[in-house]
């Protein structure tokens, strides 16, 4: 979720408390290179290959896979970033603000999209980027991938690619970081 | 709780830059092969026009529409207003009607007030009242001032603030809805604006507006990154103010000599519609520093940055 709609409205306005480590940021370097990998094998190298990172968790991730990929099969894979705020099903039920413009520099037509976020929950914000995509040209295919899935979905959508199942309560919060991966909870302000 | 869009001061210098900063997002949307989201669905804007126009009414129905908000068109000429009905109960009948947003024209300063006294849950929007205001033209000015700059000075186009920019309003003040919004944000921004005019083309009083007067063209043009050009308004016009018109474009017109005494990076900007060879003569309309069509592309953007933030996205623009 954006930042600033984050701070605009409770229960969103509350401050998270940390409460443990579950990954370290080796860890996640560790998983972001072994997702480079499966998304290479999976598509059988990666020249039709384009990563979507979602705003904003999925933005740093896709970057880095991006990097990976490139070490990987020495191939520059085109790489840009999906705000999902106009396509949200909760307008009007709570603040929704775009954190940034949409950046997707091609034609996604005939392209396989690798679609990457930080944390996979309800699978809402997917669905909201599965339509958004739907307006950028006619993808082949669309796959997700997802640094953290921590259950709880409320829509029929799974990931491809994961870089640790975390089973969660749904009033926990999980935070990825540049720091790691963080498990918590929001605490009114 | 902000729900309507009547006047600039509504906003605030915080105010203004969210609907900026929103605007990006909204030029991206316009950009693609598929200009629409679905934001506003199930939404309705109805527009309500006393007053002719061409691209305010059409750039809020674009907008809406590429939010995918249902719009509901109202012309005067066509409607029960010609039978005498007040516009109070036209009012209260479009609302019955169950629209979210009413876009309102009228030659009547502070009408939009009123309609917004009768409008009920609905989001009352100025797209003009008289002299008085234009809030959406001036949010679309202070954002194509901000990314044109940046795009020719290579900065962030997110350094959309105007501070320091000297800004000079060329014409018919008096009669200018637009220049008084104008001033509003610029000033706001931290812009500073001068008027030029003739000194009957000023309006009567001048206490309180944040600006300076200057009735030479030619001395001001070398000092200003963008020459604001208005148009004569010859249907307000009710008593003698000008010689003639030739009279006026001899003194006050951006000819092509004067174009010349302009810094490389002057903007020259227009409301629309253009007198050409009046205000401004016909080559300097399509210098590259002219963005009188970029303003148009713009203001469907800001448009739908506005209608976003008042319909659907939960946001108190006072306090953003």
């Amino acid at each position: 979720m954006a930042e600033r709609e984050r701070a605009l409205a409770p229960p969103y306005g509350g401050v998270f408390v940390a409460r443990a480590r579950v990954m370290e940021p080796e860890d996640v370097r560790r998983a972001v290179w072994r997702m480079a990998h499966e998304i290479v094998e999976r598509n059988r190298g990666v020249s039709e290959v384009a990563l979507v990172g979602l705003q904003t968790g999925g933005v740093p991730i896709a970057g880095r896979l991006a990097e990976a990929i490139h070490a990987i099969a020495e191939v520059e894979v085109p790489h840009g970033t999906l705000d999902v705020a106009f396509y949200r099903d909760d307008i009007g039920l709570r603040p929704v603000l775009p954190e940034a413009a949409t950046d997707i520099p091609l034609d996604l037509t005939g392209k396989t999209v690798v679609l990457v976020d930080d944390v996979l929950f309800t699978g809402r914000t997917v669905r909201a980027a599965l339509n958004a995509l739907s307006d950028y040209g006619r993808a082949r295919a669309i796959q997700l991938a997802v640094m953290i899935d921590r259950g709880h979905r409320e829509l029929p959508i799974r990931p491809d690619y994961v870089g640790k199942n975390l089973p969660t309560r749904r009033d926990e919060m999980v935070d990825v970081s540049e720091a790691g991966v963080v498990i918590g909870d929001v605490v009114p302000r | 709780m902000t729900r309507h869009l009547l006047s600039v001061s509504d906003l605030g210098p915080d105010g203004i830059d969210e609907i900026l900063r929103l605007t990006d997002s909204f030029v991206e949307v316009s950009e693609r092969a598929i200009p629409k989201v679905p934001a506003l669905r199930g939404k309705t804007v109805a527009s309500l026009f006393f007053e002719d126009s061409t691209r305010t009414r059409l750039s809020f129905e674009t907008a809406a529409r590429r939010l995918s908000a249902d719009t509901m068109n109202f012309s005067v000429s066509t409607s029960s207003v010609k039978k005498g009905e007040s516009l109070r109960d036209t009012v209260e009948t479009i609302q019955a009607m169950g629209v979210d947003a009413i876009v309102v024209r009228h030659s009547g300063a502070g009408v939009p007030w009123q309609v917004a006294g009768w409008s009920g849950d609905a989001s009352v929007i100025n797209a003009g009242d008289g002299w008085h205001e234009h809030p959406t033209q001036a949010l679309l000015d202070c954002y194509t001032i901000g990314r044109e700059r940046a795009r020719r000075l290579g900065t962030v186009a997110s350094e959309q603030r105007l501070s320091g920019l000297r800004i000079a309003i060329v014409g018919d003040i008096r009669h200018s809805r637009v220049a008084r919004s104008d001033v509003l944000a610029f000033d706001a921004l931290g812009a500073s604006v001068t008027l030029v005019a003739p000194p009957t083309l000023l309006p009567p009083s001048l206490a309180g507006w944040p600006v300076d007067v200057c009735h030479d063209l030619e001395a001001t043009l070398p000092k200003c990154d963008v020459v604001y050009l208005l148009r004569l308004q010859r249907e307000r016009m009710q008593e003698a103010l000008l010689p003639s018109l030739r009279e006026y474009t001899a003194t006050f017109g951006l000819t092509r000599e004067r174009a010349r005494l302009l810094g490389p990076d002057t903007l020259v900007m227009h409301p629309g519609p253009v007198n050409r060879g009046v205000e401004l003569a016909a080559e300097v309309a399509d210098l590259p520093n002219s963005v009188i069509i970029r303003q148009v592309s713009n203001g469907v953007a800001v448009r739908m940055a506005v209608l976003y933030l008042l319909l659907g996205s939960g946001v108190d623009l006072a306090a953003a």
